[in-house]
């Protein structure tokens, strides 16, 4: 009974989550058995050294990873449940992505690749553009709507994919190193930012990172050694 | 999502132009190379269509086309003309000749010898002069290939002398003809001039050009010909199309040209799929970003094969109307005369350019799908 509230009051239920990769003739297990709830409201980041298993947890928490063993339920929908349009549609209503290396689309300007979920969706570009435009001048770079990405700062085009991934309203943000490529004060900035405008009441937003000058802006840290989850509290543990 | 592909290919101008060029040079190759063929198989027929009158063409039986023929005893007129259902019956003999111009220029020439009485025989336009000319001693008229050929300084032909088999001719009229397969000059005169102009064998007629009574269909005329006569009796359709298969048969142009075609297909393969591999791959983390996203693998089906779709009609386009501007452009050469686009080329290129297309898009579309979206967390 206790077991079924937690999963309807969070955002992201994982249980029993394993993962593993074929190598060759071996198997390596890259996750092991992860439990953990996400909650709504917060900001939390998924901590670990490379080869932990951090972006594989992700990658399963938001659908576009098969895990081996265990299942997800985002938002209460057992994502893994689902046929593979109900889950690619899920993914479009629900979820925003903000990947490290952006990826725009180099050749569209600024205010259309924020569009993009939208016009996903199947709303009318200059409809979906307004919208996106508004996103962009909620993150102070809407005189930028019509430049094109190679025209743009590196902390610019952060904010076009920043106001991609948020510009349908997603009930959750998964963001890939964020901060990887920015010197420090750039990354607290698109932190604050993220704090600013992804996390909210109704949104759980998370980050994988291993950007130990931002982890005091988190509300949880998660932290993955070899696959398993060796921390999760509102701090780093002493060591790290 | 459409505008967003069409985006993506136009924003790589490199890329995007590589394709089109892909495909126009593959359309320009396989239109133009294709028209030439057909009609220089066409000319095969040429020797039937410019004599427009004549509804069956009688023959040894061991002639197989205007210029493979075999004389008859010119009693063989009589004997079509003794069948029923036959209007008329004219002779025709065609033969080869040497000419000497006033310049001393050697030419081989078609000497062609039509009826003294009607002058059936005639291509049915004239370029200059009329075909009365023939009634003046030692007339001929010759075509306007010969015109081009024999007079390049563009000076009229009209009343220049030819030393013809050591024979004197005057030219008296120049006749709107389609050139022959092997665009070799041609004259005509009268029937008992040719006999002068080309001494030969006892048998030297080549051809009985029939005309049909009202109401007697030329198929049902051969056949009664070759059952009366023993000849070899064809309609002007027939024996157009014997022409052509005797090209087809007897000469490497099929093959070369077939040869052409498939390279203009294969070049167009080489180009266009490794372009568009290169674009696919260039932008594989955009594809791979908006799967993450939530578009499906349809949308991602429908985005490429619109790419494609607008690369196929532009370079289709383009190179439809290169093969236009060449045609036009030598419509003035007389190896070039009359030629045309047969609407049936333009859609052989289509489908072609759709296999292109539909091949390499589909190559390159296998690695959009086979990605998977958490390659981008990677």
């Amino acid at each position: 009974m206790a077991e079924a509230e937690t999963q309807t009051q969070a955002a992201i239920c994982s249980r029993g989550v394993t993962r593993d990769f074929k190598a060759g003739q071996q198997t390596i297990t890259v996750l092991h058995g992860i439990d953990v709830d996400i909650r709504a409201g917060e900001l939390t980041y998924v901590v670990g050294e490379s080869g932990s298993g951090k972006t594989t947890l992700i990658s399963i928490m938001c659908g576009i990873l098969w895990p081996t063993e265990g299942g997800v339920r985002v938002f209460g929908t057992d994502i893994y449940d689902l046929s593979d349009t109900e889950l690619v549609e899920f993914r479009l209503n629900n979820i925003g992505f903000i990947f490290q290396q952006y990826n725009l689309i180099p050749s569209i300007d600024a205010a259309n690749n924020a569009a993009v979920p939208l016009i996903a969706q199947g709303m009318d570009r200059l409809e979906a553009r307004e919208k996106a435009v508004a996103m962009l001048e909620k993150l102070n770079i809407g005189d930028q709507a019509g430049k094109l990405p190679s025209q743009l700062s590196g902390g610019q085009q952060q904010r076009v994919a920043i106001a991609r991934a948020l510009v349908h309203e997603p009930r959750l943000v998964v963001c890939d190193e964020p901060t990887a490529a920015l010197d420090a004060a750039s990354g607290r900035r698109v932190m604050d930012l993220l704090r600013e405008v992804a996390v909210a009441e109704d949104r759980a937003c998370i980050i994988v990172t291993h950007d130990n000058r931002v982890f005091d802006l988190a509300d949880r840290i998660l932290v993955l050694e070899d696959g398993r989850i060796t921390h999760d509290g509102s701090e780093m543990p002493e060591g790290h | 999502m459409i505008w967003i592909a069409i985006r993506m290919l136009t924003g790589d101008a490199q890329k995007f132009y590589g394709l089109v060029f892909g495909i126009a040079f593959s359309t320009l190759l396989i239109t133009q190379q294709l028209t030439i063929f057909v009609n220089l198989i066409e000319r095969g027929a040429s020797g039937t269509y410019n004599v427009s009158s004549a509804d069956v063409w009688v023959m040894d039986p061991v002639s197989r086309t205007t210029d493979v023929n075999f004389p008859m005893p010119s009693t063989a007129l009589d004997k079509v003309r003794g069948v029923t259902g036959v209007e008329w019956a004219v002779p025709h003999l065609r033969a080869g000749a040497s000419v000497r111009t006033s310049e001393g220029d050697l030419e081989g020439v078609s000497v062609i010898g039509v009826d003294d009485a009607t002058l059936i025989g005639l291509p049915k336009r004239m370029a200059q002069g009329s075909i009365d000319v023939l009634l003046q001693p030692d007339s001929v008229i010759i075509d306007d290939v010969g015109v081009t050929r024999m007079f390049e300084d563009g000076r009229s032909p009209i009343g220049e002398r030819l030393e013809l088999n050591d024979q004197r001719a005057v030219i008296r009229g120049v006749a709107d003809a389609i050139p022959s397969f092997t665009s070799q000059v041609t004259l005509y005169t009268k029937y008992s001039q040719t006999l002068r102009y080309v001494p030969g064998t006892r048998n030297r007629l080549s051809f009985v050009l029939v005309g049909a009574e009202h109401g007697v269909s030329p198929e049902e005329l051969t056949r009664r010909i070759e059952e009366q006569t023993g000849l070899r009796a064809r309609t002007r359709d027939e024996f157009a199309q014997d022409g052509v298969d005797f090209i087809i048969q007897n000469t490497g142009i099929p093959l070369n040209f077939g040869i052409t075609v498939l390279l203009g297909f294969i070049v167009g393969v080489a180009i266009v799929g490794l372009t568009f591999s290169l674009f696919i791959r260039d932008n594989i983390k955009q594809f791979g970003a908006l799967k993450a996203i939530g578009v499906t693998n349809g949308k991602i089906r429908k985005m490429v094969a619109a790419q494609a779709g607008l690369v196929g009609l532009i370079g289709y386009g383009l190179g439809v109307l290169g093969t236009v501007f060449f045609i036009w452009g030598f419509s003035g050469n007389p190896t070039f005369k009359g030629f045309y686009i047969p609407w049936q080329i333009p859609l052989i290129s289509m489908a072609a350019v759709f296999v292109i297309l539909a091949l390499t898009g589909w190559l390159a579309l296998r690695n959009v799908l086979k990605t998977e979206p958490a390659s981008v967390f990677r």
